[in-house]
This record gives C-alpha cells, sequence and structure tokens, in this order.
C-alpha cells in the first residue's frame, strides 16, 4: 500500500470492522439509491414494496387503520412480556398476582393498563380496518386472499382477547367467561363436548385457566406474527394497496409511483407516534378495571359477556340460543368469507362506497338498520311472544325460525328493493345488505353494553 | 451416467420407483402430522374425566334435619338440598340451565331467581319465569341409615321435573 488514501481504508478500527460487518450499506441514505437499497436489503422493510402508487398515501384512503393494528400488537407483546414476569396462572394465586403486580411492581398498574386498553383499541381497530377495506374495495382481485388472511387475523385478535380476559380471576372475568362459554353448550349435539374441551374440564377452574394462559400468551401470538407477515407480504405483491379513484375514472393501469422511504415510512412513523402518546395518556388516566377476586358462588347482576361478544348475547335475549350462538354466526362468518368471491357486475376496486349509487343506497341502509333494530328489541321486549301466540310450536321453530325466515325475507326484500330503485349492478345491493347488518349488529352490541341493567332489564345509560 | 443425463431423467419421467418414494415421503408427513393432532387433542382433553368415574359423596346429615317443604344450601358441594311437602328428598345443581350463573333460593318468594337475566325456579327446579330453557340439573340422592348422602360426581340433566328424580325415606 502505497497511496495515502489506500492506507487508512485497510486501517480502520475493530470496532468499525464489527459494525461494518452488521450493516453492510448506508444507515443514513444520501440519495434514492441509498433508500431504495435500505428498503430492499433491511429484512423487516424488504415486507414493504420498494415503491408504491402516489395517490394510495392519502391519509383519508386508508387511515393507517392497518398499521395501527400493528403498533398496537407491537404495544401488547411489549408490555404482555413484562406481565408475565409477575402473573401466575393458578386459580390460587391469579388474582393475588394481579394485586401485587398493581402495587408493589414499578408502573405495574400503568403497564396492565396499557396491555388492558391496548387490547380493546385493537378489536375496535381492526374492525375499522375491516370496514374501510370493504368500502375502499380492497378485497376485489388480486387482493381476495388477503382478505380471508385478515379475516383469520380477526378471529386471533377475537380469541386472543377472550382468552386474556379470564386471567385476572376477579368477578368480572370469571362470569364473562362462564357466560360465553356456556353460550358455547348450545351447539346442538357437540355443544357439551365443546364446553368441555374449551373449559378443560366440566366447570371454570385450574384447567381452563392453564389452557387459556398457554392460548394467551403462546399458541395465539406466534399465528398472529405468522398471520401479519403473510398479510404485509401479499400488500407488497398486490403493490400496494388499492389505488383510489372517483365514481367515473377507469382503474389507472399505470399510477404514477413514489418511493416507500421516505413517503410512506415516515407518515406511518408519525401515526405510529401518536397513537402510542394517545394509548400511554388514556392509560395513565384510565385504570384497566379490576374486580373483587371470582366467587364461584356469586354471579354478579347483571352478569355480561365481554363487550365484542354482548351483541351476540343480546342476539340470545331475543331469539332461541341455537340461532343466536350457532346459525347466525356461522351465516355472517361465511357471507365474510365469500365476500370476495360473489360475482359481481361491475369492477368497483378503489371506488369509495362503489358510485354515487352505491353511497346513496349505503345511507338508506343505514338508516333503515338505524330505525328498524331498536324498534325490534322494544316491540319484541313488550309484545311479541311467538311462543305464547302459537302454543304448539316447539321453540325452535316459534322463537328460532319463524323470526330467522321473517329476517331473512326482509334482508331479501331490503336487497330486492335496492337493486330495483337505486343500484346500477348487484354491488350496491349487496354493499347496502352489508351496511345494514352491520349497522344492525353494532345497535345489538350498544344496547346490551349500555342499555341492559340489573336482570337484563331495559334501563337508560345513566341508570345502569 | 454423467450428472447431467441423471438431472434429465429427474425432471423428464419420473421413474415408478421415484414416484413411489416421493408417496412414501408424502404419507410418512401425512402421518406424522395425525400424529402431532391427535397428541394435541389428547392434551386438551377435559382432564376431570378421572374423577368423574370416581363417585363424590357428600354426606347431606340425618333425614329428621331437613323440615318437609325446605331448602338447605350446600355451598361446598355446590347445590341445594330440598325437601319437598311430601317428605322426599331432590339435590339441585345450584348452576342456572340459561348461562351458568349460580342461583340463590329467595327463602321470602318460595323461589331461585336468577341474577343474570332473571330466570326463577321453584322448588321442585321447574322453570317458572324464562329464559332458562330446562329445569335445574339435579344429583342422586341416597338414603343410608337414615343419612341423606349425594352423589356428586354428574349432574343429571332434565327437560323438567319429574316424580322419579325424588328420593324418599
Ligand atoms: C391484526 C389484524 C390486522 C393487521 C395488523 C392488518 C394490517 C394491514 C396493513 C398494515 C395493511 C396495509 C393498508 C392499511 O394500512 O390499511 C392491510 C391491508 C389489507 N387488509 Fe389488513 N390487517 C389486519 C386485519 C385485517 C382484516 C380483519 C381484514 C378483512 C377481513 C383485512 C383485510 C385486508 C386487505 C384485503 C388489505 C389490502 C387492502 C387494499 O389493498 O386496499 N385485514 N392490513
Ligand atoms: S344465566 Fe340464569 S338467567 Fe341467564
Amino acid at each position: 500500500m502505497t497511496d495515502g488514501e489506500g492506507r487508512t481504508e485497510e486501517r480502520v478500527g475493530f470496532l468499525t470492522r464489527v459494525w461494518r460487518s452488521i450493516v453492510r450499506g448506508p444507515v443514513v441514505p444520501r440519495d434514492d439509491r441509498d433508500r431504495k437499497w435500505i428498503v430492499v436489503n433491511n429484512l423487516i422493510l424488504h415486507l414493504r414494496p420498494l415503491q408504491l402508487p402516489a395517490k394510495t398515501l392519502r391519509y383519508t384512503h386508508t387511515f393507517g387503520l392497518g398499521g395501527m393494528s400493528l403498533v398496537l400488537f407491537l404495544l401488547l407483546a411489549a408490555t404482555g412480556i413484562l406481565l408475565m414476569f409477575v402473573y401466575e396462572p393458578t386459580p390460587e394465586r391469579a388474582y393475588g398476582s394481579i394485586l401485587t403486580l398493581q402495587n408493589e411492581v414499578l408502573f405495574g398498574k400503568l403497564v396492565r393498563s396499557i396491555h388492558h386498553w391496548s387490547a380493546n383499541f385493537l378489536i375496535a381497530i381492526v374492525a375499522l380496518h375491516l370496514l374501510r377495506v370493504y368500502f375502499t374495495g380492497g378485497y376485489v382481485a388480486p387482493r381476495q386472499f388477503n382478505w380471508v388472511i385478515g379475516l383469520f387475523l380477526l378471529f386471533c385478535v377475537l380469541a386472543s382477547n377472550f382468552t386474556g380476559y379470564l386471567m385476572p380471576w376477579d368477578q368480572l372475568s370469571y362470569w364473562a367467561i362462564t357466560i360465553s362459554t356456556s353460550m358455547i353448550g348450545y351447539v346442538p349435539l357437540a355443544g357439551d363436548w365443546l364446553q368441555r374441551v374449551v373449559r378443560g374440564g366440566p366447570e371454570i377452574g385450574s384447567a381452563t385457566l392453564i389452557n387459556f394462559y398457554t392460548l394467551h400468551t403462546t399458541i395465539i401470538p406466534v399465528t398472529l406474527v405468522l398471520l401479519m407477515a403473510w398479510h404485509f407480504w401479499r400488500v407488497r405483491k398486490a403493490h400496494g394497496v388499492v389505488v383510489p379513484r372517483g365514481a367515473d375514472e377507469e382503474p389507472d393501469e399505470k399510477p404514477e409511483r413514489v418511493l416507500t422511504l421516505p413517503n410512506l415510512l415516515l407518515r406511518e412513523f408519525v401515526v405510529a407516534t401518536v397513537l402510542v402518546a394517545f394509548v400511554m395518556v388514556f392509560s395513565v388516566f384510565v385504570n384497566a378495571p379490576l374486580d373483587e377476586a371470582a366467587n364461584p358462588g356469586m354471579s354478579p347482576n347483571p352478569a355480561k359477556a365481554p363487550w365484542y361478544f354482548v351483541g351476540i348475547q343480546e342476539l340470545l335475549l331475543h331469539v332461541h340460543p341455537l340461532f343466536a350462538v350457532l346459525i347466525v354466526p356461522l351465516l355472517v362468518a361465511v357471507a365474510l368469507f365469500l365476500i370476495p368471491y360473489l360475482r359481481y357486475e361491475k369492477d368497483t376496486s378503489g371506488i369509495f362506497l362503489m358510485s354515487r349509487e352505491g353511497r346513496r343506497s349505503a345511507a338508506i341502509a343505514a338508516a333503515a338498520a338505524l330505525v328498524v333494530t331498536p324498534v325490534y328489541i322494544l316491540i319484541d321486549e313488550w309484545w311479541i311472544d311467538f311462543g305464547g301466540w302459537l302454543p304448539g310450536l316447539a321453540p325452535v321453530i316459534g322463537n328460532g325460525l319463524l323470526p330467522a325466515a321473517i329476517g331473512a325475507a326482509a334482508l331479501l326484500t331490503f336487497y330486492a328493493f335496492i337493486k330495483k330503485r337505486f343500484a346500477v349492478a348487484n354491488n350496491e345491493a349487496i354493499q347496502a345488505s352489508f351496511v345494514f347488518l352491520a349497522v344492525a349488529f353494532t345497535i345489538l352490541t350498544v344496547t346490551g353494553v349500555w342499555f341492559r341493567g340489573s336482570g337484563m332489564a331495559l334501563v337508560w345509560p345513566w341508570n345502569l | 451416467m454423467t450428472d447431467r443425463e441423471t438431472l434429465k431423467a429427474d425432471t423428464e419421467s419420473p421413474s415408478s420407483r421415484r414416484r413411489f418414494i416421493w408417496g412414501l415421503w408424502l404419507g410418512l408427513g401425512g402421518v406424522a402430522l395425525l400424529e402431532y393432532a391427535w397428541l394435541i387433542a389428547d392434551f386438551l382433553r377435559p382432564r376431570k374425566k378421572l374423577a368423574d368415574a370416581v363417585e363424590a359423596i357428600v354426606v347431606a346429615g340425618p333425614v329428621e334435619r331437613f323440615e318437609p317443604d325446605s331448602v338447605t344450601p350446600f355451598p361446598q358441594g355446590k347445590f341445594y338440598l330440598a325437601r319437598l311437602e311430601d317428605g322426599g328428598f331432590l339435590a339441585l345443581s345450584r348452576e342456572c340451565t340459561h348461562l351458568g350463573c349460580t342461583v340463590p333460593w329467595i327463602a321470602d318468594e318460595g323461589r331461585f331467581v336468577c341474577p343474570c337475566h332473571s330466570s326463577a325456579f321453584d322448588i321442585r327446579g321447574d322453570v317458572i319465569d324464562p329464559p332458562a330453557p330446562r329445569a335445574l340439573d339435579y344429583y342422586a340422592v341416597r338414603i343410608e341409615n337414615k343419612i341423606v348422602k349425594v352423589d356428586v360426581s354428574r349432574p343429571i340433566k332434565r327437560p323438567a321435573f319429574d316424580w322419579d328424580q325424588v328420593t324418599r325415606v
């Protein structure tokens, strides 16, 4: 080595050489070439596309809901691992270990609250994400299967919340899980067996807790990580999310593209920071609830399922259990899986609410559900009594098949009405039915959470 | 055969021997998966089974301790011992048949009222008020030497009360 410059290249220090062996390219990018290099060569960033259509960056297209779900999951993982150091999954020690956590561990209460609120927000955010994907036509080919992966993610998020609900072993969790697992018992033929498997025995006890704990801390999180990686990979393979367009625009075959770094990543970073700050502040001011220790001898009044299952519990007050816990949820699940595979007459991908007609019919559907559902709840409470009017009929028919058939007929009539009067194609009518059911389910949940008091009688929220 | 030729043979027409070995691997993989699924199912199987087989007897006490037309709670055994007007005994499960809440006995009203969704049951466990779909489960009662004993190992389901379910002295 003769020239001076070559020598400094050769003689770099030990730490620098180690550093260069780990990071083999630029850390702070100087130009677009560096930026591309970083996205392609970083293990995690590599799940993202290199470039994406500029139009998809608009915040009101996705509202960043998918990214927010990921951030909440990461918060859950970080706080959940801390909780595992203190929590003891046995009926004798569970409640006590939560008290220890809250009273003796540094920031124990805050960590528990962050975990609790992130979990609850996650359900809401994932539900909103599903609605956003639906209403922007994000499920149309080639994104059909990512919708299906999304549904499995939704299922895992629900299962994760549900299994976590039992952990504190207080009155709230004990009876909510008792009620929800008793609902399983109404499944015909296999009900008793299924219920025993979920509970790990005939009643809720140490076997239930250890089963739920294993599911909650290992099986479900691992499944979620794998499914999320697959989900993001599919977004990348579809060249980013669906490109938004106006009601009369043709799909843009060659949309203008921009680099993911910095355009998308910067925006995601902002959303993530704001969300984390919000969850932190919220958890400082609102503690996660903790009731008295579980007492199998005394049920609280009223006893409610966790809020995301209260819609089903409300349905249970109105129709036969066979329909409320099995047939209706099963039909809804099948319908959700079929959404990307139905035969649509038009391609409406990327158009918010499909078309002008789609917007009008969606508004009509929402208004109709907003009126019909509360009215049905009220007249069913005080007036409808198929069992009493038709005494010869079996309850499955009088309380189950009959109301279900009337409901299905009403929905079909509504579908036909929208199709004839407001729709250009079957797309809008299908969307209107979807909106109707989504709003109806929301109202059932709101009724169950805020309008059901002691003995599950209808009350005003301020008298709860 | 050179390497290239092997490669060609591989891609163009797999011999039946190769196909057989492939099938064998796939089959073995399938068997391994099934075994693992079976293992999972067995690990998850309710572990109370063994306890079920053995009788779990709660000695309630001498017959004369229970007045006719009275209900005595046994929190440890998770049941109520009801003595009907005619002197017969019935051990009622305290679990509501609607969604599993614990029903308290309201002595003044002479009935069980569920706090969760207000189902009501009479002293025989029959439904007075829905949503409960069937009468309270009961446990087998035996009377030996004028001592009432209840077998709490398994609750017995029934649609409604029947006189066969009552044990007499
Ligand atoms: C843990 C739950 C979930 C996470 C973390 C997640 C995350 C994401 C992310 C980051 C995106 C990119 C676009 C965006 O931010 O909106 C996305 C897109 C997508 N998600 Fe999800 N998601 C979840 C659940 C769901 C559910 C429940 C569904 C629907 C059944 C769904 C269906 C889709 C589809 C079809 C796309 C592509 C949409 C398009 O290209 O416009 N995902 N998801
Ligand atoms: S659990 Fe008793 S009425 Fe619902």
